[in-house]
């Protein structure tokens, strides 16, 4: 039954979902009670696989109601309801839930008057009470949803109107798909719509996600080719083109079609080229768009799944025991039928007992019989606890609550708190026995910093930088975390944020690239950096920890020998040295450019930095460069506003940059930065020895007087403010690192990037391509076109795997240089490995030149693929691979990734809660593992088991000799046969307490989470903060998401989501325990309420010829459940506290009860079981005995038994409750008055009601007597005396953990910190031994497994991008080795 | 499952178009009730803290249970069977009042009591009808139909159930205690509870203060045989039996008093014991109560 149930809950949820959709089809019910009365949406018919669209304008009337007149407009309905359906509705909903059923079943029954049990009428109540409440409840819901979507829909936008040929306000609602839309700046997106216009010079247009992601960083957006190129606004009544793309999906990074211009000219669209609804244009003063997608057609609403449902593993145990009590139920009822049969065949020719029917005949013993079985089944329903139900859900409603209302989770940097998103598995969070947790933002802050790299083989440690780290690390934490103002939250808007952009203004940041001393100006006393931030809104990742960078004094050095010269060909290549300059110069630019960093200033809108103003301009000398330069950046320093302004940009790009790498070959005529640089050689260098980071604050250093120099310098670009926006942390540490050694991001615009070098002056860079990250090829390059050289290089960062993989065996300069690019690979190989054992994320940066035919040819082949529809990523997948190859190592990078603060702490207490704890990161083993010793998820002393094998046989031995090694320990330990690889790996797993799986790709996470979740039969907690965690976190039982930097789609994905991994173990430790314990008793506590009651009834049949007669009223008999003693349970499920929760994070071991189900376990079922049987019968048979042979009538002999298991009832939860507040007593005492006083007034009003016997008086009459007293005192100590006697026993002799913790909240502090202490020494060594006992090996034996182990070994390496949401380039980090690995060691590997 | 879409998101995400939704904190309320922290009674049911319980239960059971018992021991006794209308509804198209299975099954002996003194002939025992029947239900349940008339004539169109011997209205002589006020038919309307049971069937008054109520002597009962329970197996009673705060006479409660009484007081004394031998050992860390 309880699987029905399930299933009809999850196809009603669908169905609601589908028949939610027709209901779009047809005009809205409710469209009069709106304030902008709207026209009525149609049947969105999809045409094919395709849709057009044409300008919803007159001209096109005709075709515009062929093709788009059908589809949605942008009206939003959220809601399940309208006025007029909501109650058959509503009916029809909560009629297929099972329980609900049964009570109609129940009602439909007594109304068949053969086995009528009680009066129709009061059968009825129990599901009319019970669907009035979640009616409401649900209406209530549904109004929320109304008020929001109207507030929603009457939102005003911009439309064009053609009959006033402008664009005029009107309500998001009347948006049609073929509108045009005029947005400006910090506008909302109403629909999703193809961009066609935008003011920006570089036709691109900026959004901000994070109303549908939570991504902050800004994405940009490129207008459709063929319009790109007008620079008058587009005018929608000239616009004759066709769009035709493919029908709504929910694929946020997806989108694709073709525009078809008057001349049958098409033009390809993409994702680029769509503004989706939610987001906020940013940076760009005005856009026009055409509306593509409306209303629930938008990618952001068919994204919106809503809650999740889950059934938690309590509710399922819970739901057999509703079956055993469906089974006891029919026992019940078959022997009160067999009974009345009996009874009646006894007396059968005694009209006295068997009462003819109406009609004279009398019906024979077994058909009464029969018949009685039904009428048992109404008597005896309330067996059937379909209370339970809805109590349940109004005590998770409680619960949630609490968590959320938990001050502990508030998160002051972000604003946030946790977010409960499924709303019935709190009390999974009690039972957690595996958690896999992803490394990056989840266990680190995910916030990036540059500390090391390697160029040329030479490996540069950077440590001032380190220095200037670990200062941070001490005095500023605190500081930074108050600078550290909300990057990734959703909640604050725009407004609050956009004006203070993180700026660098002047001060010694901004001012540092370009100071003579190159970087080292930038090393500013650390807390200083940050203070002056204005602190209400930062770009993502860039705290000042992260952007500032203190140079190496060895890299500076060669940087002076920087000199354009170098970049001459006509000279001869220079021997070892330069070539190394040369390396270290490409480095540099990679790391400026090879990303998809968004530069802005920080001012309000975002401003954007582009230079292609200059591009217009005939250029005639490297010294009228430089002298533009200078006028720009003056005038930019100016008026910052005009820097975006309109100026003309007809010019070529191509011509400029060709022009200006022409000129670079010339000498410079007066090379002021190279001059200045060496000069300040000397104090830098000096400085930079200094042993503490923050003494270096030189004269230039000084903001004041770098400033003053600074100022009045000729030649400098941008004395603007930048930001970088980057989609991942790492890439802008990587740019900031750049900039710090002078080699800044200037600008990025579609065409073109302009870096600003040092040594060099402004280089710019057209930009041809850029193949972005996947988590396939792990890599990522450009494509730009070398102003110095002019030739077509392409600069590619990736996972050093990957890259090394990829580097060019043989080199056309000759043996020579192969033989150099060998040693520095060797080398940085070396480099690589040094800095993964140190925990850094590496990167390997490599570049590739090509001749300009070789390009082309490629970029044919390129083409062909971006413009196909079908097999798209598989195209261009190819053509990435066929551009990276035969690279040339360049260098390589290591970024740290610092802890979260708590997390060691978090861990420890997890693992001492029993859970053992699996990091699934896409890390190298390397890094992995020292980040793992780093949180303490790894002790020093562990025995670590490393299974790195590349082939399934080795995989195997490997594992099996491991496996005896532990067995030889633990003989009990069985041996399980497998053929493939995951019996072993699990049975291994499973001996260990924590497994570190490297080079995870997300499918890989989801998939060892989904094996060990069926095969070990554990519940799994997976938390991530990252689109890479998604999937993982949807397979575990519990999925929590960090809503960090890397933007909402794991919150999305989650059951909570919480904004630091430290209130995880609160979150577990505390309200998981208590949910659980809360949630199991009350269950137990419900059947034991239930059983009890209805035995009372099934008692007394057999002293009434089990004619189904109850000694009670009807009326008293159905409240008695439904309100006299339903509502004690439900607040001791909300408030039952049995160990405070400072004692709960104090004793994690505690957390162990709910792991192992204790509160409810099969026994315990039965165990209350019996109990409810023994106290029926002591509350039957007590008075029974008292009033035996007495003149009792058949009410007042209900009476006293009705009191005493009323208060039996009350005070049996009172002994079960661990505390007890004054709101508890509340309900207690009125539960208790409630009974009482409607008995009263029941028996004062019931003169004539339910004949012959009623309860006229009858409480009244027991109120006066003594005996009524002495029964009802009787029976309840009796009935109690068994569990309070076994309560105070167990307190007394075998107290469980918990009860003994209970006694540690009664302590004064000082006694209650020794004790803990006492607890924890003998926790301990009494942990320690149960541990071998299940698992010897369990407590000092951890291991860690690198990816190519058992549990990927039969995933086929996807060839497909797994990663479908965002793709962040952190993940470069990657390694693709594994892939490789499986493919070729591991061939078609048998799956279990 | 587009309709489950919060579109609050979309308000929070936009800020242009929600001005008053100023970034609003959420910081939750650091009140003793959020938080859990409400001060509450947590009772820990050791031996030690429970023991007084125990014997304060045995102290009031047993005296209680020995109050109850002797009550129920001075009590003096001396020894000897539907639903609505339907099936009894009409007889013989006439209805059936008072209608009903219990009503038909209505116990209709007549006991007289007679004392055999020393005279040859018996003096009867006054048997009091009235007062049998719970007061509320003679004077507010039960109502005879209105009207002016005799009880007869109110009762016209009626035909007496088919167990009856007499109609209703015959039930009685006095006009106060026939028809449906009849005492002995409230009575017997209160229905059981249990297959055994007895019914009060009249009151026999103290005369005197001076006088036993029944003398000592030899008595008579003359029984009017009207209702067979022989077919069933049935055994009649009539019991002679004083009346008390008690009712009739059952020891059962003193009894059951009595014996939980030292049951709590027994497990009292074990608790001593166990609280004394393990107050140590049962509270880890040495914690003491």
């Amino acid at each position: 039954m309880t699987e029905f149930l399930r299933w009809a809950r999850y196809h009603w949820q669908r169905l609601t979902g589908s028949t939610n959709r027709d209901d779009d089809e047809r005009p809205y019910n409710y469209s009069s009670l709106l304030a902008c009365g709207g026209k009525s949406s149609q049947t969105p018919k999809v045409a094919g696989r395709h849709r057009v669209v044409i300008p919803h304008l007159r001209p096109f009337k005709d075709e515009y109601e062929k093709f788009s007149g059908t589809y949605v407009n942008n009206r939003i309905r959220t809601t399940k309801y309208t006025l007029l359906n909501f109650v058959p509705r509503n009916l029809f909903e909560q009629f297929h839930r099972a329980a609900n059923l049964y009570f109609l079943f129940l009602a439909v029954l007594n109304w068949v008057p053969l086995v009528e049990a009680f009066q129709k009428e009061i059968t009825m109540l129990p599901l009319v009470v019970v669907l009035t409440i979640i009616a409401i409840k649900d209406g209530l819901e549904d109004y929320r949803k109304y008020k929001i979507d109207k507030q929603i829909n009457n939102l005003v936008t911009k439309v064009y109107s053609r009959k006033e040929k402008k664009y005029v306000d009107q309500c998001w609602k009347d948006v049609a798909v073929g509108d045009f839309i005029r947005l400006s700046c910090n506008e909302v997106i109403p629909a999703d719509m193809v961009l066609l216009f935008s003011t920006d010079p570089d036709k691109i247009c900026h959004i901000e996600t994070s109303g549908l992601d939570g991504e902050s960083n800004l994405k940009q957006r490129q207008v459709v080719r063929g319009y790109a190129e007008q620079d008058s606004e587009v005018d929608p009544e000239k616009f004759s083109s066709k769009i035709e793309c493919e029908s709504p999906n929910n694929d946020l990074n997806r989108f694709r079609g073709y525009l078809e211009h008057s001349n049958k000219e098409r033009v390809g669209l993409s994702k680029e080229n769509l503004l989706l609804r939610g987001c906020t244009i940013r940076n760009t003063e005005a856009v026009v768009g055409i509306v593509v997608y409306a209303g629930h057609e938008t990618k952001a609403m068919l994204n919106n799944s809503g809650p999740r449902y889950k059934r938690s593993k309590l509710e399922r145990r819970a739901n057999t025991d509703v079956l055993w009590c469906v089974l006891l139920l029919f026992v019940m009822c078959l022997t009160g039928a067999l009974g009345h049969g009996i009874w009646l065949s006894k007396y059968e020719n005694i009209i006295f007992f068997n009462i003819p029917e109406p009609d004279g005949h009398i019906i024979s013993p077994v058909l009464a019989g029969f018949y009685m079985f039904w009428t048992m089944i109404i008597l005896l329903q309330v067996l059937i606890p379909i209370s339970l139900y809805v109590s349940i859900e109004i005590v998770k409603l409680g619960q949630i609550y609490f968590i959320q209302s938990d001050v502990d989770f508030y998160n002051e940097k972000m604003d946030s708190t946790v977010q409960c998103r499924a709303l019935n598995i709190t009390e999974d969070l009690g039972q957690i026995q595996y958690l896999f947790s992803d490394k990056t933002g989840t266990l680190t802050e995910n916030k990036m910093v540059f500390r090391r790299c390697s160029v040329a083989g030479f490996d540069y440690c950077h440590e001032e930088n380190a220095r200037r780290l670990e200062s941070y690390q001490e005095a500023v934490s605190e500081d930074e975390d108050s600078a550290d103002t909300p990057s990734g939250s959703v909640s604050t808007t725009a407004t609050a944020r956009a004006p203070s952009c993180r700026t660098v203004p002047n001060g010694p940041l901004g001012s540092k690239p370009w100071s003579p001393l190159g970087g080292s100006g930038g090393a500013p006393g650390s807390g200083e950096g940050a203070s002056e931030v204005p602190r209400s809104r930062q770009a993502a990742f860039s705290s000042p920890m992260e952007t500032d960078v203190v140079p190496d004094t060895r890299l500076l050095d060669k940087f002076s020998q920087i000199t354009p010269q170098l970049f001459t060909p006509l000279e001869e290549p220079v021997p070892n040295p330069p070539l190394e300059i040369l390396y270290i110069v490409d480095f540099f630019i990679a790391l400026a450019i090879c990303n998809t960093v968004v530069v802005s200033a920080p001012n309000q809108p975002r401003q954007k930095i582009g230079l292609s103003s200059l591009s217009g301009m005939p250029i005639k000398s490297l010294e009228e460069i430089k002298n533009l330069f200078q006028r720009l950046s003056v005038r930019r320093s100016s008026s910052p506003s005009l820097a975006s302004g309109k100026e003309p940009t007809s010019g070529v790009p191509n011509a400029f940059v060709s022009r200006l790498s022409l000129f670079s070959r010339m000498k410079l005529a007066s090379p002021v930065e190279e001059e200045a640089s060496p000069t300040s050689e000397s104090p830098q260098g000096s400085s930079g020895t200094s042993p503490c980071p923050t003494e270096v604050a030189r004269p230039n250093g000084d903001p004041g007087l770098t400033g003053g120099q600074v100022g009045p310098r000729p030649g400098q670009p941008s004395a603007a403010p930048l930001c970088y926006e980057a989609e991942s942390p790492d890439e802008a540490a990587l740019v900031y690192a750049a900039r710090a050694y002078r080699c800044t991001l200037q600008s990025r615009s579609p065409e073109q990037l302009v870096v600003d070098f040092a040594a060099l002056g402004p280089l710019t860079f057209q930009l041809l391509h850029i193949l972005p990250f996947d988590s396939v090829r792990k890599r990522m390059s450009v494509v730009v076109r070398h102003p110095l050289s002019n030739q077509v290089v392409v600069y590619t960062k990736g996972a050093d795997s990957v890259i090394m993989e990829l580097l060019s065996v043989a080199s056309p300069d000759g043996a020579s240089r192969e033989k150099q690019q060998m040693i520095i690979r060797e080398k940085t190989q070396k480099h690589l490995d040094d800095y993964a054992r140190r925990g850094l994320r590496t990167l390997c940066i490599a570049k590739k030149v090509m001749s300009d035919t070789e390009y082309e040819e490629w970029l044919r082949n390129h083409f062909l693929a971006e413009t196909s529809i079908d097999h798209r990523e598989e195209l261009l997948l190819e053509s990435a691979v066929r551009l990276e190859n035969k690279l040339t190592l360049l260098g390589a990078t290591g970024i740290e990734d610092r802890l979260q603060e708590g997390v060691p702490e978090s861990i420890e207490a997890l693992q001492r809660a029993g859970i053992k704890i699996w990091m699934l990161t896409g890390d190298k083993q390397e890094t992995a593992v020292n980040i793992a010793y780093a949180c303490k998820l790894l002790e020093p002393d562990d025995k670590l088991f490393i299974l790195n094998t590349q082939s399934k046989d080795a995989c195997e031995m490997l594992m099996s000799t491991i496996l005896k090694e532990l067995r030889e320990k633990n003989p009990a330990s069985n041996a399980r046969t497998s053929e493939s690889l995951q019996g072993p790996f699990l049975e291994l797993t499973a001996c260990c307490q924590a497994v570190i799986c490297c080079r995870a790709t997300p499918l890989q996470k989801s998939e060892v989470v989904k094996l060990v979740r069926s095969h070990l039969r554990v519940m799994t907690l997976a938390i991530g903060d990252g689109a890479n965690d998604v999937s993982m976190i949807q397979v575990a039982d519990v999925g929590i998401g960090i809503s960090g930097q890397e933007g909402m789609q794991a919150v999305m994905a989650s059951d909570f989501a919480i904004s630091q991994f430290k209130h995880l173990g609160k979150l577990l430790l505390v309200h998981g325990h208590w949910c659980y314990a809360r949630l199991a008793n009350m269950i137990l506590y419900f059947f034991y309420k239930n059983v009890a009651y209805v035995n009372l009834l099934f008692w007394y049949q057999f002293f009434c010829g089990f004619s189904g007669t109850s000694m009670t009223d009807y009326w008293v008999l159905i409240l008695f459940n439904l309100l006299f003693t339903s509502a004690p349970p439900v607040i001791y499920g909300v408030l039952e506290k049995d160990v405070s929760a400072e004692t709960l994070m104090q004793l994690p071991e505690l957390y162990k009860r709910g792991q192992k189900s204790e509160a409810y376990l099969p026994l315990t079922f039965w165990i209350t079981l019996l109990d409810a049987f023994y106290q029926s019968l002591v509350c039957f048979f007590m008075p029974y005995y008292t009033y035996q042979g007495s003149d009792i009538d058949i009410f007042t002999f209900g009476n006293p038994l009705n009191t005493a298991a009323l208060f039996i009832i009350i005070l049996h939860l009172v002994i079960e409750s661990k505390s007890l507040t004054w709101i508890h007593m509340l309900v207690i005492v009125g539960s208790i008055l409630s009974y009482l006083v409607f008995a009263l007034v029941f028996g004062a009003m019931c003169v004539t009601c339910n004949p012959p016997s009623n309860p006229y008086w009858i409480m009244q009459e027991h109120m006066l007597d003594p005996v009524f007293y002495l029964v009802c005192v009787l029976t309840t100590c009796v009935a109690l005396l068994p569990r309070f006697i076994y309560r105070v026993l167990q307190g007394s002799l075998f107290p469980s953990p918990v009860l003994r913790a209970q006694h540690l909240d009664r302590l004064t502090p000082e006694e209650r910190t020794e004790a803990l202490k006492k607890w924890s020494r003998a926790g301990t060594t009494g942990q320690v031994t149960a541990q071998y006992t299940d698992h010897p090996a369990a407590k000092s034996e951890k291991r860690a497994t690198p990816g190519p182990s058992a549990a990927f070994a039969r995933m086929p390496a996807p060839p497909r991008a797994v990663e479908r949401g965002s793709v962040s380039v952190h993940e470069t980090a990657l390694d693709s080795d594994f892939c490789e690995k499986k493919i070729s060691g591991m061939p078609g590997p048998s799956k279990g | 499952m587009a309709m489950n879409y919060n579109a609050k998101d979309e308000v929070d995400g936009g800020p242009p178009c929600a001005p008053g939704a100023t970034a609003k904190n959420r910081r939750p309320d650091n009140t003793a009730f959020k938080q859990q922290r409400l001060p509450a009674w947590q009772p820990i049911l050791t031996a030690g803290t429970v023991l007084p319980t125990f014997f304060i239960i045995g102290l009031i059971f047993i005296p209680i249970g020995i109050g109850i018992f002797v009550t129920s021991n001075n009590i003096r006794e001396i020894e000897n069977p539907s639903k609505e209308c339907e099936p009894y509804r009409r007889n013989e198209d006439k209805p059936i009042a008072p209608c009903g299975a219990i009503a038909n099954s209505m116990f209709n002996d007549t006991l007289e009591l007679f004392l055999v003194g020393n005279e040859s002939y018996p003096t009867p025992i006054p048997l009091k009808k009235k007062g049998i029947a719970w007061w509320t239900d003679k004077n507010v349940k039960f109502r005879n139909p209105p009207g002016d008339q005799s009880l007869e004539e109110r009762f016209k169109g009626t035909t007496n159930p088919v167990n009856w011997v007499k109609p209703v209205y015959m039930l009685d002589s006095e006009p106060d205690n026939n028809g449906f006020i009849n005492e002995d038919f409230i009575v017997w309307m209160r229905t059981a509870a249990l297959p055994t049971f007895r019914k009060l069937y009249r009151l026999i008054e103290r005369k005197s203060d001076l006088h036993p109520t029944l003398p000592a002597g030899r008595y008579y009962l003359n029984i009017t045989y009207n209702y067979p329970v022989h077919s069933f197996d049935g055994r009649k009673r009539m019991i002679l039996s004083t009346i008390s705060w008690m009712g009739g006479k059952n020891p059962f409660l003193g009894i059951a008093y009595i014996a939980i009484g030292s049951i709590s007081f027994l497990l009292g004394v074990v608790l001593l014991v166990i609280n004394h031998k393990y107050r140590n050992s049962s509270n880890t860390a040495d914690i003491t109560i």
